[in-house]
């Protein structure tokens, strides 16, 4: 695995498999009286946040400390109007302050790639989020998510529905599920498929109806209401209307169906509050499972070559795929 | 005034012979020259063409210091081979009135490495509004021709309209930076595949393409002077050949075009690092782009090479991507990137080259003493050039004051090693004189 986690790119089917298991050991470490484990013990996480947002931060917060890092937050927000301080000198100071892992969600794309490349510091750089580019770690959640619902992802029809332009979740689980085996299919109207969105490998349609009954997966992605101001679509009512998941179109899903969203959702827009709140829906379960899998990589990626876990455990537990029924019936 | 005899040389890449400078013109060119006293500068193998000049420079004084000044820029022309180059309007203040380009073509003028000609801007504050006094910068003493609000477009149809029919009483031309500023609203890189997949804001070929049609034919309508600025798609190349042909058979109007040397190499997978070294206005674009961009200045469609030599300081390229400046340095790696691009892939010649870096130029902008054959009684504005050289190039080492260049590290062909501004040496041995 390389030593930093800034695209789903970066990883090789071995590796985001590896992530998977390890995520399931510790997703398993949930149910255990005591929740943390010394692998990380000395080692100091940095969340560095140039854009809010808190979910994304707890949920790296509550990985790191599970694994007894230190944590320090950092939060320099700016806007691309007003920079703010520098990134470079944000860098300069954590790597003076020895930070061994670097979290860092952006408004700008590419900034990870910057903080890991420009030669500013030497820490492991994770991405949290860059611009309109990438949010691997979603990527990996939403993924490990799947397969504790669905098994292996081969073959599988995974349907992302919304504003891909403007959407890093999209992006990244593009990348990874294919990466996985999966089919991806993208919904959405024209105006909000990126340019040479063709190229991508995927499915695409603009066509809602037709593509939910082949599904397997829905994730639906959040659509910002200002969208409407740049003319993407012409009304908020026109674009749930064509692209909004409600109980109408829920009910054409095959009875395995689950149905995802990255958070935060606007409810009435791309999804209506009864599918929110349906059974089918995933959406709290991310939450949770963005945890273990972010201990996951952090672990992997600063911790080292032992397992996370007692090798008893290791065996029990190794696959990170474990369907319940109760959720599969839903 | 001293004499300097240039023996061996090959003028254009012809055969070796001398050239003789004396009182700042050339008194006597053919071999076996001899000049008691004057200073002999062995030209063995060199190449010698009329000095370079570039339509298209951003010396960023007044206001921009930090990146660069007329002196240091001007050094950075004559290292390049320049005799004559064009300062852009996008200083602060913005050069829109008589007073600020009579400062640029004075500093100019003192600093002495190279000619500096202001472009006026086109609009107030290039805000684009309202005219400038074009006509007083055309009066003053810089005696601006050139007029760009080049970094934006003067996108108001009517007001470029206006523009291009009020420089006819002064032989004036419009350099149109041609960026539909709708379509390209946050811009960072080329519309493609790349920028889809780096989440970078587009900044489609259209944008471009829709302006110069526009603009083609406002020239067309009002018979006038149109240059169309670092043209780098290859729709623009299309809509420029479309419209010489048509002002060919109509006469009265004219339309001429560059292209920048960045864009005859780079791409913009280049981008894919998010290094912002290699971000720039308008963007790296395709390798179909560069192939047309290659076409179209080998068959005279792209009239010129300009270098839109763009300094920044460290701080506006050492960041994000979003964050940094557009611009790239030029003008100490053009002549290198042309005979890479042009000469070493057998486009064009040495007459090619010195067409489009010395003479085109020099006519679109109206200059009288730049751009002339290098002949008996024609203005000692001479570059030696070597190229069986090559040299890999380090950003440390350019004159700029700024060190954006993205060939660091690239192996080029070519050096400049002698520059002569009206017979005086600013460049000798490939060190400023």
């Amino acid at each position: 695995m390389k030593n930093h986690l800034l695209s789903a790119a970066d990883l090789t089917r071995d590796d985001a498999e590896l992530i998977l298991a390890t995520a399931g050991e510790m997703r398993a470490l949930a149910d255990r009286p005591i929740k943390k484990l010394p692998a990380l013990r000395g080692r100091t996480v940095v969340n560095l946040f140039f854009e809010d947002s808190t979910r994304t931060r707890m949920s790296f917060e509550a990985a790191a400390k599970r694994l007894s890092a230190d944590v320090i937050n950092f939060s320099a927000k700016g806007s691309s109007l007003s920079k703010g301080e520098s990134l470079k000198d944000t860098a300069l100071t954590l790597e003076a302050m020895g930070a061994d892992a670097v979290i860092v969600r952006h408004w700008a794309s590419g900034a990870p790639h910057n903080l890991a490349n420009a030669g500013w510091a030497r820490s492991t750089v994770i991405n949290a989020g860059d611009g309109t580019h990438e949010h691997p770690t979603q990527a990996l959640l939403d993924a490990f998510t799947m397969t504790r619902h669905l098994g292996a992802l081969d073959g599988r029809r995974i349907a992302i529905v919304g504003d891909v332009l403007h959407s890093r979740v999209a992006r990244s689980n593009a990348i990874l599920l294919q990466t996985l085996g999966a089919e991806v299919t993208l919904v959405s109207p024209p105006t909000l498929f990126p340019y040479g969105v063709e190229t991508w490998g995927v499915q695409t349609s603009y066509d809602l109806d037709a593509v939910l009954p082949k599904s397997d997966v829905v994730m639906m992605l959040r659509v910002q209401r200002e969208r409407m101001n740049d003319s993407y679509f012409p009304s908020a009512r026109e674009y749930s209307r064509r692209y909004g998941l409600d109980a109408r179109r829920m009910a054409t899903l095959q009875d395995h169906t689950i149905v995802m969203h990255p958070g935060p959702m606007i409810r009435g827009m791309e999804i209506t509050a009864d599918v929110a709140d349906s059974d089918r829906s995933v959406i709290v379960e991310q939450v949770t499972n963005g945890v273990a899998v972010r201990m996951a990589v952090l672990y992997l990626l600063l911790g080292g070559s032992e397992p996370a876990l007692g090798a008893a455990d290791h065996a029990q537990s190794a696959t990170g795929a474990e369907p319940t029924t109760e959720e599969n019936d839903a | 005034m001293s004499s300097t005899l240039i023996t061996g040389a090959r003028i254009l890449g012809g055969e070796p012979t001398d050239l003789l400078l004396t009182h700042g013109v050339i008194a006597a060119v053919g071999s076996g020259l001899e000049a008691t006293g004057a200073e002999v500068v062995d030209a063995s193998g060199l190449i010698a063409l009329p000095g370079l000049v570039d339509l298209h420079t951003h010396l960023r004084e007044p206001g921009r210091e930090d990146a660069e000044t007329v002196e240091s820029g001007t050094r950075a022309a004559a290292l390049g081979g320049f005799t004559a180059v064009h300062a852009m309007a996008n200083t602060d203040p913005v050069a829109d009135t008589a007073g600020v380009v009579e400062q640029v073509w004075r500093l100019g003028r003192e600093a002495g490495y190279a000619d500096v000609f202001p472009v006026g801007a086109v609009t107030v504050g290039l805000a684009g509004e309202q005219l400038a006094e074009l006509g007083a910068m055309a009066d003053s003493a810089a005696r601006v021709r050139v007029f760009s609000d080049d970094g934006k477009c003067v996108a108001d149809p009517v007001l470029m309209r206006r523009a291009l029919e009020y420089v006819k009483a002064f032989d004036g031309v419009i350099a149109q930076h041609a960026q539909e500023p709708r379509l390209t609203q946050d811009a960072q890189m080329n519309e493609g595949e790349l920028s889809g997949r780096l989440g970078l804001r587009g900044w489609p070929a259209v944008a471009e393409e829709a302006i110069i049609a526009r603009d083609v034919l406002l020239a067309q309508h009002v018979k006038s002077r149109l240059h169309v600025c670092h043209v780098s798609t290859a729709g623009s190349v299309e809509i420029v050949r479309w419209a010489k042909a048509r002002a060919e058979q109509e006469g009265g109007w004219t339309v001429t075009a560059e292209a920048c040397p960045h864009h005859l190499l780079l791409t913009d997978e280049l981008a894919a690092s998010y290094d912002p070294i290699y971000k720039v206005n308008p963007p790296l674009r395709t390798a179909a782009d560069v192939v047309a961009l290659r076409e179209g200045l080998a068959d005279g469609t792209i009239d010129i090479v300009a270098t839109d030599h763009a300094p920044h300081p460290h701080e506006d390229k050492d960041c994000e991507w979003q964050a940094a400046a557009f611009g790239m340095l030029g003008l100490e790696t053009a002549l290198s990137i042309v005979q890479h691009t042009m000469v070493d892939t057998g486009l064009i010649d040495w007459a090619g080259v010195a067409e489009r870096l010395s003479t085109a130029p020099a006519r679109i902008g109206r200059l009288g003493d730049h751009g002339r054959p290098l002949a008996v009684g024609e203005p000692a504005n001479v570059v030696l050039y070597d190229a069986s050289a090559t040299r890999v190039i380090e950003a440390g080492e350019m004159s700029s004051l700024s060190r954006n260049t993205p060939y660091a590290g690239m192996e080029l062909p070519g050096r400049v090693v002698a520059t002569f501004l009206r017979g005086k040496a600013t460049v000798l041995d490939g060190k400023l004189a």
